[in-house]
């Protein structure tokens, strides 16, 4: 064990605090708590642990072992298997971006492409390396939307059809913000509520208006009528967004949105609870020195030769002391080499194909679906490749009977919108085979009869 | 390091010229001098912003650290160098002219008399370890 100081240093300085003791120094936490009576089980080996712990996991059902049609923020995609191999290199392998950056160029360019990527990707000028997922990035469009206007247009208007998560997460990091109100607009009625309905709310005392694109019902809406109104209020738009979708829709930033946010799962991480996932977050030029986290630029050295930097880090702690509104530095460095390697390997057009299969799939399923009786697909508008059926029966009586089947089903939309009991968010990817729907489309015909 | 003797000082490097009632505010050139090379001003009040002395006015960003400005004196702000965010650099080359950030019009002349003179000033900067 590595202990930096000597006896005679601890004593010197217990001495010129007055303590007598390291003891003395939790004297304030009563006995009791100190040194509680830990009822813990003997030591055992090595060998059992794992038994245990495969016991454990094998508890667990996962989408290896059913055919999943559940997404709403999370969507279980093909990760190629260069993702793993490259990720878990000793050179890469760590989530922090090492002290004294500019000695691993290798981070650096990752981080740098990591950024290019997400730049085009969402249509904007600008983006950090990373957030922790998309609802923290989601939060902090909240955080710089409202420092800003330096506090003074202390409202933040949000969709009712943006993901829940990501709006909860907002009123977690804002509701201590001076003045600050968040209204959530269209909770009475989410599956009617369009992006055009918020305008009439817009006021001065707007900073942001948040909507997601394609929302979480899955719909795809314009929002370049919304982006004008927001802008002519001298507000700011942020659009949540899903980064696969974006392989075939119009950017955000093409529709005028001032900040971009998401979250990366779908790039090649795999869905586990609780994560590491990745939030991204770009914005527009004129902003990029509000954004937290960091920014790595491309420059040359002395001699000429490319290199890469830590070129911004404005609102962090090493350059802002006290003073400093982030500290994100680190991050999740490693999710975010990971989206890089997906969006590399599949390119420009690998993506589009992928986003593709994903739209195809998610509207033969939804049309047949919707033939079935008693079943019925509500909103006639575009979708990518999530939307929300009415079933015959509760949407927890389908899932229940469905699981039989080894299929984890929609996602209860009850869970967040009290009134819509029988509604499920069904979502498809191109990991789902057409015989996958089918079964899918067979088993609800079966389990929605009693 | 040059300290023009017809403007006052704070602790803080920031200087106030007065005309009449209006105080134009800047930072000191041993300010910028200790600042290194200034990329980003950031003005953070408004126009008719109403300050308290050593209120926030204002955040320097250079090569080497941050650093917040705040006001000599309490009034209200009349006028803000817009050019500043397009120009950092003349914190450097030009701090108590084209460098000058707000103005103020005072709302207590009294707080003027606190406020160091350059000989003052200059002893205080004497005094501080680089």
């Amino acid at each position: 064990m590595f202990i930096p100081h000597t006896k005679a240093e601890t004593a010197q300085m217990l001495k010129s605090i007055g303590a007598k003791s390291i003891e003395d120094l939790f004297s304030v936490v009563p006995d009791k708590y100190r040194f509680p009576k830990l009822d813990l089980p003997s030591g055992v080996t090595e060998m059992d642990v794992l038994g245990e712990m495969k016991e454990y996991a094998a508890a667990n059902e996962t989408v290896e072992d059913l055919i999943c049609f559940l997404g709403a923020g999370a969507y279980s995609h093909y990760i190629p298997a260069a993702v793993d191999m490259l990720l878990r290199r000793g050179e890469f392998y760590t989530a922090y971006t090492p002290y004294q950056p500019e000695i691993s160029q290798g981070t650096l360019q990752a981080v740098f492409e990591f950024q290019t990527l997400m730049a085009n990707l969402t249509g904007m000028d600008v983006s950090n390396a990373s957030h922790y997922d998309g609802a923290t990035a989601t939060a902090e469009a909240g955080v710089m939307a409202y420092h800003n206007y330096r506090g003074k247009r202390p409202k933040i208007l949000l969709s009712a059809s943006v993901n829940p998560q990501n709006r909860e997460v907002l009123c977690s990091y804002l509701c201590g913000y001076e003045n600050i109100e968040i209204e959530t607009l269209g909770m009475e009625n989410p599956l009617d509520f369009s992006p055009d309905a918020m305008i009439s709310s817009i006021d001065e005392n707007t900073s942001l208006v948040v909507v997601q694109y394609p929302d979480f019902f899955g719909r795809i809406y314009d929002l370049s009528k919304l982006a004008n109104e927001v802008h002519a209020k001298g507000a700011l738009l942020a659009v949540v967004t899903n980064p696969i979708a974006l392989g075939l829709l119009k950017t955000p930033g093409e529709f005028g949105a001032d900040i971009v946010v998401g979250e990366g799962q779908p790039l090649g991480i795999p869905l586990s609870f609780g994560g590491p996932y990745l939030g991204f977050f770009t914005t527009k030029k004129e902003y990029v020195r509000k954004i937290a986290g960091r920014l790595v630029g491309e420059t040359v050295d002395a001699k000429g030769k490319r290199g890469y930097v830590l070129t911004l880090t404005a609102r962090e702690q090493h350059i802002r002391r006290e003073k400093a509104t982030s500290n994100i530095c680190s991050n999740q460095g490693l999710m975010a080499l990971a989206a890089t390697i997906y969006l590399s390997l599949l390119g420009k057009n690998g993506l589009k194909q992928v986003a593709d299969l994903c739209f195809q799939k998610a509207h033969y399923a939804a049309k047949k679906i919707g033939e079935l009786p008693g079943f019925k697909i509500i909103g006639k508008g575009p979708f990518f490749h999530e939307f929300v059926i009415q079933c015959p029966i509760s949407a927890k009586e389908i899932n229940e009977r469905l699981l039989d089947y080894q299929i984890l089903g929609g996602f209860e939309l009850a869970k967040v919108y009290p009134d819509l009991k029988n509604h499920l968010l069904v979502a498809v990817t191109e990991m789902n085979s057409l015989e996958e729907i089918e079964y899918l489309v067979n088993s609800l015909a079966e389990v929605s009869h009693d | 390091m040059n300290t023009p003797a017809n403007l006052k000082y704070t602790k803080s490097d920031e200087w106030v010229l007065l005309d009449g009632k209006i105080a134009t505010v800047g930072v000191t050139d041993y300010a910028q001098e200790q600042l290194s090379d200034v990329v980003f001003v950031e003005i953070t009040v408004d126009i008719d912003d109403v300050v308290k002395k050593q209120g926030h006015i204002a955040t320097i960003e250079s090569v080497k650290a941050a650093a917040d400005v705040n006001s000599p004196v309490s009034g209200k702000v009349i006028l803000i160098n817009q050019d500043l965010a397009n120009s950092p650099e003349h914190v450097n080359t030009d701090p108590f002219g084209t460098a000058w950030m707000v103005k103020i019009e005072i709302s207590d002349p009294a707080e003027m008399s606190q406020l160091m003179d350059a000989k003052a000033y200059e002893e205080y900067c004497s005094t501080r370890s680089h």
